[in-house]
């Protein structure tokens, strides 16, 4: 994007992400842009198979390789993600971008205590001695407030309730202080009370540490609660970007417009809710128009033939769509 | 012999329109815990305790609590797909077991949809003989049955040349959980448990279907026992709500009275909680904090006292029961009963 600082914390420009194999070939990412500020919050706000993780996943390689086609550029910190040596990319996991996930379960290995699992990361990224490293553990606990964190470091993960385990992996994640912080929907599977405990948290850390944070979330709710800024994603395009407030009370494009809409909130007891009609497209078979058009009671001829380019219809606000008048 | 076609219409109203459609008294149901390893774990979970309310004809009752606090428990113990440990299930005035209903006729009329909308159809039947097996089972001919499941896919608003003869796995998660309503209503039920209907469901599907829902209870004279975990879809779609915490009934009451005067401190948190779409008033302090604790050594008393920022020390002695505040609403909190003992409790009337 045209006028944007160059020394953004994360570049990422016409990101392409397809998966191969013998039958299909998925077209999950079909051309991403965007920036990350230093301390800034970006949201990225879509329905499942929008490709919001996949894009997520790609700042750290984290697809596989022999399946994944990744071309554009992606730039964290200074490091040509794409173009690094698999050594070079292993050092920056952990250390410059970390990733936290929806599952903490699934993430945490079962066989080792929390306390081992976080000071391995200090001792292969920092190499300090296991004592220091067990230390360092234990203030981590305490900065994601675990309570009674020194019981807590002899604990495997199963003998935690869900919040703690998330709180756990935070701390792994922080371990090494990256400048960039990946939340892949860490608080989907969380209970309502746990979940903005979890969002507080991160807020907080993400404010005391000065991080960039990358938050991919379906639900708008928990948006507004931790994001500066929100890009919208529909199969596989943002279609929207803009400031948390401005978006969420004016959102410009019928897709967003739609996704709140269709959000029950307060206030709309009794009255019918806005839907959709129709479902995602298949990634497999986009459609070369706007991706969003099947779907859009305001599409037109125009809309069908080539996907919309950038409108700026005010300062720090984009969309794709035609129907969005540029700013004068 | 009535033509089969005549079969399976909805059964009348028995107890007329002040008997609750379905009362729950006393129910309970414990998991023993003595397998483990080295049979390390003893004891008993109780998923659901002592729990008793009513659903009344025609309502929508909304279930909300958070994960381990029973709604689940609740709602298959109501289905009779599990047995309770005590307590008992009476439907339109009559208990469901020996002298009562048959669970063959108890079935007919209280059926369920369940938030895994791919593990709940059978994989190797198509979508028409998923909607017909009921009808069957109950002496409905084949003939009647399919054309019965066709009526219903297009009351779902799925075509039947499109879907009829479709699996499982070739359908999406909003088409699949409209053929599983469509499966529920199949034995036109009076009552429908629905168990996080849409919780697995996009927002811009997660309309679709609760509109549909809304739709089929009148065009079927519905009643729903709503099971969900978003407030704020249960605000929208019920007419009372039940709060369940740790197997306990924390707070009944009309939606009006629960969205805008909770009177149980976890209700309370639950509610604020919430995420409110709007980033110009966040939180910066959680309502309450720590997880919900383990069901298997729920706290004494009060189970909530531990994370109730009103707590006193007689919470943690003394088990609250559900009692009525005003009309039309219940809470289990010893602040609501005069002389309880805890010092936000109001004086024992003279």
């Amino acid at each position: 994007m045209p006028g944007e600082p160059d020394d953004a914390l994360v570049q990422v420009r016409n990101l392409h992400v397809r998966f191969v194999s013998k039958d299909a070939t998925v077209h999950a990412v079909n051309g991403v842009d965007f920036d990350l500020g230093t301390g800034e919050v970006l949201c990225i706000l879509g329905e499942s198979g929008s490709g919001k993780s996949v894009t997520l996943r790609s700042m750290m390689r984290l697809h596989p390789p022999r399946t994944t086609v990744l071309s554009g550029a992606i730039r964290v910190a200074g490091h040509d993600i794409l173009a690094i040596s698999d050594r070079r990319l292993s050092e920056i996991r952990g250390s410059i971008v970390s990733m936290i996930f929806q599952e903490p379960m699934t993430s945490l290995d079962p066989v080792f205590t929390l306390g081992t699992q976080i000071a391995e990361v200090i001792v292969r990224h920092e190499g300090t001695s296991r004592a220091t490293a067990r230390r360092r553990a234990l203030e981590l606990l305490d900065l994601v407030q675990i309570p009674s964190a020194r019981q807590r470091l002899a604990a495997y993960p199963h003998e935690l309730s869900g919040g703690l385990r998330q709180r756990a992996m935070i701390a792994i994640a922080l371990a090494c202080r990256p400048k960039v912080l990946l939340a892949d929907e860490p608080t989907t599977a969380l209970d309502a009370t746990v979940q903005i405990q979890i969002l507080l948290l991160l807020r907080h850390l993400q404010q005391q540490m000065g991080m960039g944070m990358i938050f991919v979330t379906h639900d708008l709710g928990v948006a507004s609660e931790i994001a500066d800024r929100i890009a919208v994603m529909y199969a596989g395009r943002f279609v929207e970007q803009g400031p948390v407030d401005a978006l969420m009370r004016a959102p410009l494009h019928p897709y967003t417009q739609g996704l709140l809409g269709a959000t029950v909130h307060d206030g709309m007891r009794g009255k019918r809710l806005f839907t959709i009609p129709g479902a995602p497209p298949d990634l497999e078979f986009l459609p070369p128009g706007c991706s969003f058009a099947p779907r859009c009671s305001r599409a037109s001829a125009e809309c069908l033939n080539d996907p919309p380019h950038w409108r700026h219809p005010a300062p720090g606000r984009i969309a794709r769509c035609v129907r969005v008048q540029d700013a004068a | 012999m009535p033509a089969d076609a005549d079969i399976l219409t909805q059964l009348p109203d028995l107890g007329g329109p002040a008997e609750p459609l379905l009362k729950v008294r006393g129910l309970t149901r414990y998991f023993k815990l003595n397998r483990g390893l080295f049979r390390s774990q003893r004891g008993a979970i109780r998923a659901v305790d002592e729990v008793s309310f009513d659903i009344r004809k025609g309502e929508t009752l909304g279930l909300v609590g958070e994960s381990g606090c029973g709604k689940s428990t609740l709602s298959r113990l109501i289905m009779a797909l599990m047995v309770p440990s005590g307590g008992e299930v009476i439907f339109d005035g009559q208990s469901v077991g020996p002298g009562g209903w048959s669970l063959k006729e108890y079935r007919r009329q209280v059926q369920m949809v369940f938030q895994d909308s791919y593990a709940s159809l059978n994989p190797r039947m198509t979508v028409e003989e998923v909607i017909a097996f009921g009808p069957i089972v109950h002496g409905m001919t084949h003939r009647d049955a399919v054309s019965r499941a066709h009526e219903l896919l297009a009351a779902v608003g799925l075509s039947v040349a499109q879907f009829a003869r479709r699996y499982a796995h070739e359908l999406s998660g909003g088409q699949r959980q409209r053929v599983n309503i469509a499966r529920a209503l199949a034995l036109r039920p009076r009552l429908i448990i629905l168990d996080e209907p849409v919780s697995a469901l996009d927002k811009s599907v997660e309309a679709q279907v609760l509109n549909l829902l809304m739709d089929l209870k009148d065009e079927f004279g519905l009643t729903y026992l709503f099971v969900s975990h978003d407030l704020n879809v249960v605000h929208y779609m019920v007419d009372r709500v039940m709060v369940m915490y740790l197997g306990r009934v924390v707070e009944i009451g009309s939606v009006d009275r629960i969205y805008q005067d909770a009177a149980h401190p976890y209700t309370q948190a639950l509610l604020a909680s919430r995420p409110l779409l709007d980033p110009k008033r966040r939180r910066t302090e959680p309502p309450v904090t720590g997880d919900p604790p383990n069901p298997v050594n729920p706290p004494s008393g009060c189970r909530f006292h531990t994370r109730c920022a009103y707590a006193d020390a007689v919470c943690s002695t003394q088990v609250p029961g559900l009692v009525p505040i005003a009309k039309d609403h219940a809470a289990a909190c010893l602040m609501t009963v005069p002389g309880s003992g805890h010092h936000c409790a109001p004086a024992m009337a003279a």
